[in-house]
């Protein structure tokens, strides 16, 4: 089958690889239909991420048909035939932390869970298409792809609602939601959300259908800043604006935001003396991370107001504000989304016609050219939101 | 299980000691050794860094210990206690998720066959009864005398605080005996007893509450570097008997455009 394969730093490749076959009783193997580019895969792409191995299969963002399943799968739970989306946490459903609904720090799911061990403690579940560390599964963007404990994770979706309407249930719609859940909104709370990505492009849709009143969000492209107001947010540019801190000020009363969402993590752009300290260190190996949303949104944040953390961070920050985290009584939330929460009742949603998630896609193409859509992806060329990859376009069925 | 036994009465203490200074000492004088060598690029700096490759690779596998291996640690499973001790009382069930143990048969009530993945190939097998079976409570087993080796085991099961299940406390202590035999053993063990222990009670939790253990072995990928192999020779979690070819490391695959 064709997969998109990392090769190393800014290396991507579609390769001949093996079809999957099932390696588990609990397995299944989907045939993809529709499979998209996250920007958690551009900390990947750029090389951040530490525990990448030279060969391993992209993409976490996947949905399609269940062409096989393991002997341990009931047919009352999955079958072939089936149309599914897959989401991009892997969860056993029978652990203490799946129990408790924490289906992304579920226990049994990362074959290398001592190397997160070392770094986190303990480990997190295991993700499709990511780093060794957090299981080192092959991923989604392929033709095929082999999905464990798939009588847990797989939400079916029923005939006749097209692709792009559901695929982001595998990740982005509910990343966006939980984020916004996270930042305990209160009727006639304000939330600003920093990055306009899809993520922030879901958590701010999110946040008004939790019953935020007003949404400020922030980024420095235009047409993401265009989307975010026709989802009904005011924008701030802030390469636009001397001051953000003292805007966000100005446009709350002196108050605050009752809650800011860093929807940017680990590779924000800004400029100034912080900006030469972090990059430098990053150009150096000595961090993986450049927090400064993070340190803008704690700053920013009302006193006893919620900082919410979808954004992705891989290791240690350094200047992180904690005297003002501790002196305003903030609250913060984070986590890798808890899927398996989300996907049913946010698929009722987009049922429902609450909402449409397909506003987000700005490319289709096929599966070959991803290696430079990852790069058009990662330069905001060409308006760039999101990427949707076609495994089986021109009706390549490769050898 | 005498010596196991009265460690998990808190009779016994295992520091790290000076073997993990020597462990450490060789990693990171192996390494600066490498690194230097390295970018000397000439014949000489690559006999040194390879020289340097070397001794920090003795010292992730070389164990440092002397006299007796302990191995010991507990992991919180999800399930009764009865569960726990049904499962590990059929001692056929350890190799499931004891990575460096080949088969283990049960001969009679008592009396069992334990065979061990030695290096390069090599096996160590042992004959052990059960000396004490406190149903679901704890069992112990020994090596019987004419043995090689001497292997001394107890686990302990106990339901955790607040209904969240079993927690599992095993600790085994190998006594080496002098040469052969008792050196692969120590090298099979060397990476570092109380990981390896770790490991095996995290895939023992994962097949009593999942109902198999999560692996990655034998799915899909593109072509792997010869870094990547390398990588994958120096997993702490392989047993050093492993069999596997550099060139299925590899796995190198035919590429596309």
């Amino acid at each position: 089958m064709k997969a998109v394969c990392w090769m190393g730093t800014e290396k991507m490749s579609v390769e001949t690889v093996p079809d999957p076959t099932i390696l588990n009783p609990r397995d299944a193997i989907v045939k993809i239909t529709s499979t998209c580019i996250c920007g958690s895969d551009l900390h990947l792409y750029n090389g951040f991420m530490p525990t990448m191995e030279q060969g391993d299969i992209m993409g976490h963002e996947f949905m399609g048909e269940v062409v096989e399943v393991g002997g341990a799968i009931k047919s009352d739970r999955l079958k072939v035939g089936d149309r599914v989306v897959v989401p991009f946490t892997i969860a056993c459903g029978r652990c203490f932390f799946c129990q408790e609904q924490l289906w992304s720090c579920c226990d049994n799911s990362n074959p290398n869970y001592w190397m997160a061990e070392k770094l986190m403690g303990y480990s997190p579940s295991g993700l499709f298409g990511y780093t060794h560390m957090l299981g080192g599964y092959a991923g989604g963007q392929a033709q095929y792809a082999r999905v464990p404990f798939a009588d847990v994770g797989p939400l079916k979706v029923p005939a006749g609602i097209p692709d792009e309407k559901v695929v982001f249930l595998s990740d982005i719609f509910p990343t966006g939601w939980m984020g916004a859940e996270n930042c305990n909104i209160r009727p006639g709370d304000t939330v600003a959300i920093w990055g306009c990505g899809p993520v922030g492009q879901f958590a701010i849709r999110s946040a008004f259908l939790l019953g935020a009143e007003r949404v400020i969000a922030i980024d420095r492209f235009e047409y993401r800043l265009q989307l975010a107001r026709e989802g009904g947010a005011e924008t701030i540019n802030y390469e636009q604006v001397d001051d953000l801190i003292q805007v966000l000020k100005d446009l709350t009363g002196n108050i605050g935001p009752d809650a800011c969402m860093d929807a940017v993590g680990m590779e924000a752009h800004y400029s100034g003396p912080m900006w030469a300290i972090d990059r430098g260190k990053q150009i150096l190996k000595m961090s993986v991370d450049r927090p400064n949303v993070l340190r803008q949104c704690i700053i920013a944040c009302r006193k006893g107001g919620t900082v919410s953390v979808p954004g992705v961070y891989g290791g240690f920050l350094d200047k992180i504000p904690m005297g003002a985290y501790v002196n305003k009584a903030l609250t913060m939330k984070t986590g890798q989304t808890h899927m398996m929460r989300y996907m049913k009742p946010l698929l009722e949603r987009v049922e429902r016609g609450e909402i449409d998630p397909s506003f987000v896609v700005s490319h289709r193409v096929p599966i070959d050219k991803a290696p430079e859509m990852y790069k058009t992806f990662r330069d905001k060329q060409d308006h760039c939101t999101k990427v949707v990859l076609d495994p089986w376009a021109d009706g390549a069925a490769a050898a | 299980m005498r010596k196991a036994a009265s460690i998990h009465s808190g009779n016994a203490r295992s520091g790290p000691g000076l073997s993990t200074t020597l462990r450490w000492g060789a990693l990171i004088g192996g390494g600066a050794l490498a690194a230097f060598g390295l970018s000397r690029r000439s014949r000489a700096g690559l006999a040194a860094a390879a020289a340097g490759g070397a001794l920090a690779y003795a010292g992730t596998r070389v164990n440092t210990q002397s006299g007796d291996i302990i191995s010991r640690s507990s992991i919180l499973v999800n399930c009764s206690p009865r569960e726990a001790y049904q499962f590990w009382r059929d001692f056929e069930n350890l190799p499931q998720f004891m990575n460096h143990l080949d088969s283990v048969t049960v001969l009679d009530d008592s009396r069992s066959r334990w065979t061990a993945l030695g290096p390069l190939g090599t096996r160590i097998s042992w004959n052990a009864e059960i000396v004490s079976d406190h149903e679901n409570e704890l069992i112990g087993w020994r090596s019987l005398p004419e043995s090689d080796i001497a292997v001394d085991g107890i686990v302990k099961f106990s339901p955790a605080p607040g209904n969240r299940g079993t927690l599992i406390s095993p600790i085994i202590v190998y006594t080496p005996p002098a040469g052969r035999i008792g050196h692969s053993l120590a090298r099979l063990l060397g990476k570092d007893p109380g990981f390896l222990m770790r490991q095996d009670l995290r895939r023992l939790k994962a097949l009593i509450e999942a109902g198999e253990i999560p692996t990655t072995e034998g799915q899909s990928h593109g072509p792997r570097s010869a870094l990547a192999a390398a990588a994958r020779w120096a997993d702490p979690d392989q047993p050093v008997g492993s069999q596997r070819k550099p060139v299925e490391m590899l796995g190198r695959q035919r590429r596309i455009s």
